[in-house]
Order: structure tokens, then C-alpha cells, then sequence
């Protein structure tokens, strides 16, 4: 057991990302104190609520690529509901955004599940009409920092025991994505789904219903973090987080998640997440212009998928060795 | 039913007098291939301990041996996807080296495997010489050559198929018929067959005996590995029984016996392969009225009675495996009635049937059995997860109980519960996946084709499990493409044939010459069977 927790995924970017802090701290020791780390782990937030919802999508073998445009349309819609009616309660404004998400995810997952289109077409095709749909109901404007009430801009950047709320909604999230995946019929389904579509299906699970579900859920997280980041950069327009839903991706390969289905974790998704976080927020304090971030991003995600390569040799040939043991 | 072979083995074999016949027996001829000493060694298992094989020219040469005896390390050494530790192999008596496989076939070794790799989106001619398609001077691909050789080798092995029809539109045999041309196309002197006739139906396996009789006669040397005895004894000239990584024996097959070739692989005698049972039926449980499909059966019905076990037989293509997929409610029947103990029930998905207890444990394991990347305990509860969870959250020692009740029934050995499925043997996968369906409770339990592809010894004890759970009141249908299961575990069969019942067989009229009139078609009286 404490072999292969050793041996994990998990652990081996635990070791990376600490390796990686180490790395800078001795150049810039302000790096690694706590209140910077809280900085980064807040600043990453958004990445790993999203990357938890791409990792169940990911498990069943599909993928999600509207998430960023999700995002955008939810928090345009929130802003521009907030400019109307300034008096809403955030409770209001955080359910009516994961409900918002949740649909847009609902569709994704039906015309996945019903009309068994490709999920990448499905979202590549939703992801435009999201981002259609914003510049629609916003004619092209942005809405202002000034134009927001002050609770709704207020609420995620709220101290709550040392950390911003912000900050406790990813650890609430992540928290609750462990207890789902690990104890919920439903979260077994999705590695089920993924690892074995067939079998899956042989075993009375259905493979279609599993996947809208992940779509969902993913579109929730969306939704959700549509409002966190409207209200976080005080900002609405039709581009925010434009390209993001490939950040998240990448978050998930660097955190083990398999592309072909069935293999990954939380910890994964939040990990995979987190050693992007820190690259990004590195960057800047070494004194390395961001636009390396994006050849180092894409270094890791190639170094990450050939360590999964590697791994998924070695254990076929594991299967062999046992097979070809004597009974 | 002895096939007229163009020299009777049998008689070749008893002549030991070198004088006698000096050039014309194979048998004292210098072997093709030899293989001595091979030792082979991964991390913690000796697959292979000084093994040696002889291949002689125009010869079938039949490996047995258990799974897990050797036969596929040996064959993965001498096609050079395995280099052996140590050990010689000599071809024309002359010491060689496959450091690739490329190195294997152009020394004229090629095997066909179980699970023959082509491409479904090429033509035929093309399938059979990919990687090695003839070029023109200019160093482009030849295709009228590519046609013409492709025409000649299928011609020459009595295919009748067209080059130029994409693969994808030929059934399962005629694609072994593809593998084999390909394996053909590359002059090649040492054919390996490696479960030839594992997915193909009686009448396929005749011609694919037919076609080794041509290559024979061609004078190449044939390693023939299978685990059916009556077509080791048809067609092998010679047998080489492995036992756990170990040579224990070989030579002509006329010297040895079915039981003595048991007894070498096994290091026992099986006296009774099939378990002694009293057939003792009870109530009623499923009945089936009128079962149709629009393309693939046609009018299916019968009873299923309490501790009864029901054979499905028929060839390859007659639409057993699709009915039962169409009872277990992967597919859709466009008519039909369902009845589960009197009470009329529908069954629109997988779903309703497992919670009807009916469970289909289907034939392709590896595709449709496993996930082999979840634990033993979570394949084992899968479909049972309702049970073993209360207020929406999974209770993970309620799972491990139930999946250990299970799989200690069937004797499951692994190291521990959390064992990912895909670190287990092809045998303990199946259990695995018979477990599954056990913790569901079932009442009818569909296997389809349960011994496919697996050895003696645990073909016998799967024999007597099933016999096990009839004893307990379970119903069984059995889906078998093999006689000797058929008539040794079945209280009653019904023969398919083309997607329709064509009988209902049971005691005195059951014989194995009678199923296959049937399943084939031929009428009473007509001997050409």
C-alpha cells in the first residue's frame, strides 16, 4: 500500500511541485512563505474547480471544450443581472449561476448522449454558440467595476479565517468531488464508463446517461466559476477567459488523468492544476517574461503524457508476467 | 470422417527403418526448425526452463500444454518478439538469431494469431501486403501485382474472395482466410497457428483442415496449437506437450493417446471431463414467446425451468449470441413476450433484466466482461451498488463483504480485494466477472460460449460450477459451439440455424450427428455431413 501510494501520480507531482518551490525559493525565498503560497492557491481556484469538472467529463471518455465560454456566459449573465438589480442576494446570484452552468452542461451532455455526437464536436460547436450568445445579450459592451455592486465583487475576495472565500469554495468543491467519486454510485459509473464502455454497458450502467451527468456537473462548476471570476477581476466581456478551457485540459493530463477514460483522481485534477498555478505565478517574481509560461505549460503536459505512456507500458507488461505464470 | 490425407501419418510413423525408406520419410528427414535448451525468464517466472521443439517439413506439429504451460512465450521467441535467455535455434540446421520480427518472417517464419491484427478499411489485397506490397521500378506500390499475387495466393488456398472488397464487408472466417493468405504472401516455410479455430464454426474448421492439408502437401512445416483434442488427433502428424515452462514429451501423434496426452499436460488423468449430474428441473422460471428481430432471428420460444441447464447450439452466425443479447436487452427484439416466473415483464435495457434477474456473462470477456482498470471489489459490486449503499453514499466494507463472499466461492486468488482487475490472469478476470453477476442473485444466468479459449484443467472446473449452480435452483442457458460441452452439461438444447429454432432436443435425441444436421441444415438420411 505505501508502495504504490509512493509509486502514484499524485505523489510524484507532489514531489514536483515541491521540487519546482524549492527550485525558486532559493532565488526568491518570499516565494515559499505561506501567505504567497495562499496567494497562488487562491489565484489558482478557478483552474482546479474547473479541471475537477473536465477530470469526471475526461473519466468517461469525452471532453469538454466549452467550459471557458461557459464560464464567460454565466458571469456576463450575473453581471448584467447585478447592474439590473443591484439588490440581489449573493445566494441568489451563486445558485443562479450554477444552475445556468448546470444547463449549459445538460446540453452537451444530451446531444452527447442522444444524438451520439462526438463530444468534442458537440463542445467545440457550443463553445462558439456561448460565446455567440454573450455578445449577443451584451451587444459587445463590457460591464464595469463601477457598474457592479459592491457585496457582489466583494464576495469572493471575503476573509474567512485567514483565506478568501474564493479560496474555500475550491477546498468545499474539492472536498465534496472526493466524496462524490469515491462514495456515490454515480462516481464509480464514470470510471466504469470510461475504463470499459462495453463491459459497462454488459453490466446494466448506461454509458450515454453517465456522460450527461459528467456534462453537467462539469457545466455546473462552469457556471459557478463564471460568477467567482466576474466578481475576482471586476470585469464582464464577451473574451474572458478565452482559451482557458485548454488550460484546464492540460491541468487534467498533467495530473494523470487518462485522455482514453477510466484512469484519474481529485487530487489529480487539483494537483495538475496547482504545478500550473505555480509555474504561472513564478514566472513573473524570476524574472521570466509570462510568454514562456505557455512553451513551459506545454512542456510539462508533453512530459506528463509520456510519463502516462510509460506507466501504462509497464504495467502491460505486468499483465504478461502473470499470465505466463504457472498456475 | 477421417479426412483422406495425401500420406496417412499414422503409417509414415512406423517406419523406423532408416533403410527401408531413406528419402521418403519425413519423420527421419532433418528437422526445418529446432529449437533446444530455450530458456526464458521474466522478473520473478521462469515462462520457459529448457524447452525444445522440433518442426519438421510438411508437417503439422501440435503444441498442448495448460495456459500458462509456455506455448505463447514460444511462439513470441521463434516470431522474434521475445529474445530467449539461452538456448539455441537452428533453421536447416544452422544456428539463427530474430533479434526483430522482421528478422522472423524473413527467415520464413509467420504466425497467425488468435486475434488476427488487420485493417477493416482496406481491401483485401492490400491487407494481405501491407508492409511488404510489391513496387514498381520507379519505387511505387505495384498494384496490379499487388492484385494479381493476392488473387493467386487466395486461389491457392481454395478462397473464394474477392481482393478488391474491403475487409470490413467479410465475415469472421473469411478474415482467417485473409491471415492466413497474408501470413502466405511472405514465402513463408514455418506457419504458426495459434488457435486456428477458436471463433470459427464446424463447417469453417473443415475447410480451414482442408487448406492445412494443402500446405502440408506445399511441405511447410506447421505449428499447430489448440486445445481441442479431437482436431489435435485429426490433423497433427506430431504432438510436443509443454508443462509449466517445461518440455515433458513429443513425438508422432500415432504413438500417443487422448488420455496419455491429458496426462502429460495435466501430470494426471482426467477420467470424467464433464461432472456426474442429476437433472432434477423445477417450477417454471422464464418463458419466451415469439422472440423476433427484424434482421437477426426470427420466432424464438421456449421454457426455462428452475435448476435446469438450456444449450443454445448452432454455428458460428446463427444468431445465438444476438438473441441473448436481444433477452438481456443490449438490443431491441421488435416482438416477443418475456415471462419471469408467470409475470409478464419488458426489458428495455441491461438494466431491467439484471433487475429481473436475468445476467449475461457474454463471450468476449476482454471487451465486454472487465474493467480492468477498476478493483476486483469494484467489478464485483458494480452491478450491485443499489444494495451496498444507503442514503446515496456507497458503504465500501458492505463491498468488500459481499465481493469477498464471492469471489471466495469461486475460488478467486488474488493477492488482495484491491487488486486491479487488469494485474489478474484471463482465468481470474472471468471469475471476476462471474462474481459480479452471482452477488446479483440472479435466477437465469445467459454464458455464452463459458470454456472459449481456456484450458483443460479449467474447463473442467467451470463445467463443474455450472453444474454447481443448476444444483442450487439457478437456471442456466448455455450458448456452446463446441459438441462435447453441448451433449456433456445441456438437460435440453435448441439448435439456431440462420435466426431461426430449428430444434428442440432433448435425452435420447441428442447426438452430436443430430446437432450437426441440424445447425447445418442437412436432411435426414443425407450423410454428408
Amino acid at each position: 500500500m505505501l508502495k504504490r501510494l509512493a509509486s502514484s501520480r499524485e505523489a510524484l507531482l507532489v514531489a514536483a511541485i515541491g521540487v519546482l518551490l524549492v527550485l525558486i525559493s532559493t532565488r526568491f525565498p518570499t516565494f515559499a512563505a505561506p501567505s504567497n503560497l495562499a496567494n497562488v492557491f487562491n489565484d489558482t481556484a478557478p483552474l482546479m474547480i474547473l479541471a475537477i469538472g473536465q477530470m469526471m467529463v475526461i473519466l468517461t471518455r469525452c471532453i469538454d471544450l466549452s467550459v471557458a465560454a461557459n464560464l464567460a456566459l454565466t458571469g456576463m449573465v450575473v453581471a448584467m443581472l447585478n447592474v439590473a438589480m443591484p439588490g440581489l442576494p449573493i445566494a441568489v446570484t451563486l445558485g443562479l449561476s450554477l444552475a445556468l452552468g448546470a444547463v449549459m452542461g445538460m446540453a452537451n451532455g444530451l446531444l452527447v448522449w442522444k444524438l451520439d455526437i462526438p463530444p468534442i464536436v458537440v463542445t467545440l460547436g457550443t463553445m462558439t454558440i456561448f460565446r455567440g450568445i454573450i455578445f449577443v445579450i451584451s451587444g459587445g459592451d463590457w460591464v464595469n467595476s463601477h457598474e457592479m455592486s459592491a457585496a457582489f465583487k466583494a464576495f469572493p475576495r471575503a476573509d474567512l479565517a485567514g483565506l478568501p472565500v474564493l479560496s474555500w469554495i475550491a477546498i468545499a468543491v474539492i472536498a465534496a468531488a472526493g466524496l462524490f467519486m469515491a462514495r456515490t454510485a454515480l462516481g464509480r459509473a464514470f470510471f466504469a464508463v470510461g475504463g470499459n464502455p462495453n463491459a459497462a454497458v454488459y453490466t446494466g450502467l448506461d454509458v450515454g446517461r453517465s456522460q450527461f451527468w459528467a456534462f453537467t456537473i462539469s457545466g455546473a462548476l462552469a457556471g459557478l466559476t463564471g460568477y467567482l471570476w466576474v466578481a475576482r477581476y471586476a470585469v464582464a466581456y464577451v473574451d474572458i477567459a478565452g482559451g482557458f478551457e485548454l488550460e484546464v485540459v492540460a491541468a487534467c493530463v498533467i495530473g494523470g488523468i487518462s485522455i482514453a477514460g477510466g484512469i484519474g483522481s481529485v487530487g489529480g485534477a487539483v494537483l495538475g492544476a496547482l504545478f500550473l498555478g505555480v509555474i504561472k505565478n513564478a514566472l513573473p517574481v524570476v524574472n521570466i517574461s509570462p510568454f514562456w509560461q505557455l512553451a513551459i505549460s506545454g512542456t510539462a503536459i508533453l512530459i506528463a503524457v509520456a510519463v502516462n505512456a510509460r506507466s501504462t507500458r509497464s504495467k502491460g507488461r505486468i499483465i504478461l508476467k502473470r499470465a505466463e505464470q504457472p498456475a | 470422417m477421417a479426412g483422406a490425407a495425401p500420406t496417412p501419418p499414422g503409417d509414415m510413423m512406423q517406419m523406423h527403418a532408416k533403410d527401408v525408406a531413406p528419402k521418403a520419410d519425413p519423420a527421419e528427414a532433418a528437422p526445418l526448425l529446432a529449437l533446444d535448451g530455450i530458456v526464458k525468464t521474466f522478473p520473478g517466472v521462469r515462462a520457459l526452463s529448457e524447452v525444445e521443439l522440433r518442426l519438421y517439413p510438411g508437417q503439422v506439429t501440435a503444441l498442448v500444454g495448460e495456459n500458462g504451460a509456455g506455448k505463447s512465450t514460444i511462439v513470441k521467441i521463434l516470431t522474434g518478439i521475445y529474445q530467449p535467455d539461452a538456448g539455441e535455434i537452428r533453421l536447416d540446421g544452422r544456428p539463427v538469431h530474430f533479434p526483430t520480427a522482421q528478422d522472423a518472417t524473413r527467415a520464413g517464419i509467420t504466425a497467425i494469431h488468435q486475434e488476427t491484427v488487420l485493417f477493416d478499411e482496406l481491401s483485401v489485397a492490400e491487407n494481405i501486403f501491407v508492409g511488404h506490397a510489391p513496387r514498381t521500378r520507379m519505387g511505387l506500390i505495384d498494384w496490379p501485382e499487388i492484385r494479381r499475387r493476392a488473387r493467386e495466393i487466395l486461389d491457392g488456398i481454395g478462397a473464394r474472395i474477392d481482393p478488391d472488397v474491403k475487409l470490413r464487408e467479410l465475415g469472421i472466417a473469411s478474415k482467417h482466410l485473409v491471415a492466413i493468405a497474408r501470413a502466405l504472401s511472405v514465402d513463408a516455410r514455418v506457419v504458426i497457428m495459434d488457435e486456428p479455430t477458436a471463433a470459427l464454426s464446424q463447417k469453417e474448421i473443415e475447410e480451414l483442415y482442408e487448406l492445412v492439408e494443402t500446405l502440408k502437401a506445399q511441405g511447410k512445416a506447421i505449428l499447430f496449437i489448440s486445445h481441442k483434442f479431437d482436431e489435435i488427433f485429426r490433423i497433427a502428424d506430431r504432438y510436443t506437450v509443454f508443462r509449466d515452462g517445461q518440455f515433458v514429451g513429443g513425438g508422432p501423434i500415432s504413438e500417443v493417446d487422448h488420455d496419455g496426452l491429458v496426462r502429460m499436460m495435466v501430470g494426471r488423468s482426467v477420467d470424467a471431463i464433464f461432472p456426474a449430474r442429476t437433472s432434477a428441473p423445477g417450477d417454471e422460471v422464464l418463458s419466451v414467446e415469439g422472440f423476433c428481430h427484424p434482421t437477426e432471428f426470427d420466432g424464438i420460444s421456449f421454457t426455462l425451468r428452475r435448476g435446469e441447464i438450456l444449450g443454445f447450439y448452432g454455428l458460428v452466425g446463427a444468431g445465438r449470441s444476438e438473441f441473448m443479447q436481444a433477452l438481456f436487452g443490449i438490443t431491441k427484439a421488435s416482438a416477443g413476450t418475456i415471462r419471469i416466473g408467470g409475470m409478464e415483464i419488458r426489458i428495455a435495457s441491461p438494466a431491467d433484466a439484471v433487475r429481473n434477474g436475468i445476467v449475461y456473462v457474454p463471450e468476449d470477456r476482454g471487451k465486454q466482461g472487465a474493467i480492468t482498470a477498476l478493483p476486483i471489489f469494484q467489478n464485483v459490486t458494480l452491478p450491485s451498488l443499489a444494495r451496498t449503499s444507503r442514503k446515496g453514499f456507497l458503504r465500501l466494507a458492505e463491498e468488500f463483504s459481499l465481493a469477498r463472499r464471492y469471489t471466495e466461492r469461486l475460488d478467486l486468488r488474488a493477492a488482495s480485494l484491491d487488486t486491479e482487475v487488469g494485474m489478474l490472469s484471463g482465468g481470474n478476470q472471468q471469475k471476476v466477472v462471474v462474481a459480479k453477476w452471482l452477488a446479483t442473485k440472479p435466477r437465469v444466468i445467459i454464458l455464452d460460449e463459458p470454456t472459449k479459449g481456456i484450458d483443460i484443467g479449467s474447463k473442467a472446473a467451470v463445467h463443474e460450477f455450472m453444474a454447481e449452480l443448476a444444483a442450487e435452483g439457478l437456471a442456466v442457458i448455455m450458448v456452446s459451439s463446441e459438441i462435447p460441452e453441448i451433449l456433456g452439461m445441456s438437460d435440453r438444447v435448441i439448435v439456431m440455424r440462420e435466426g431461426r429454432m430449428v430444434a428442440e432436443l432433448e435425452g435420447d435425441d441428442l447426438s452430436p450427428e443430430t446437432l450437426v444436421r441440424h445447425a447445418a441444415g442437412i436432411a435426414e438420411g443425407d450423410t454428408h455431413a
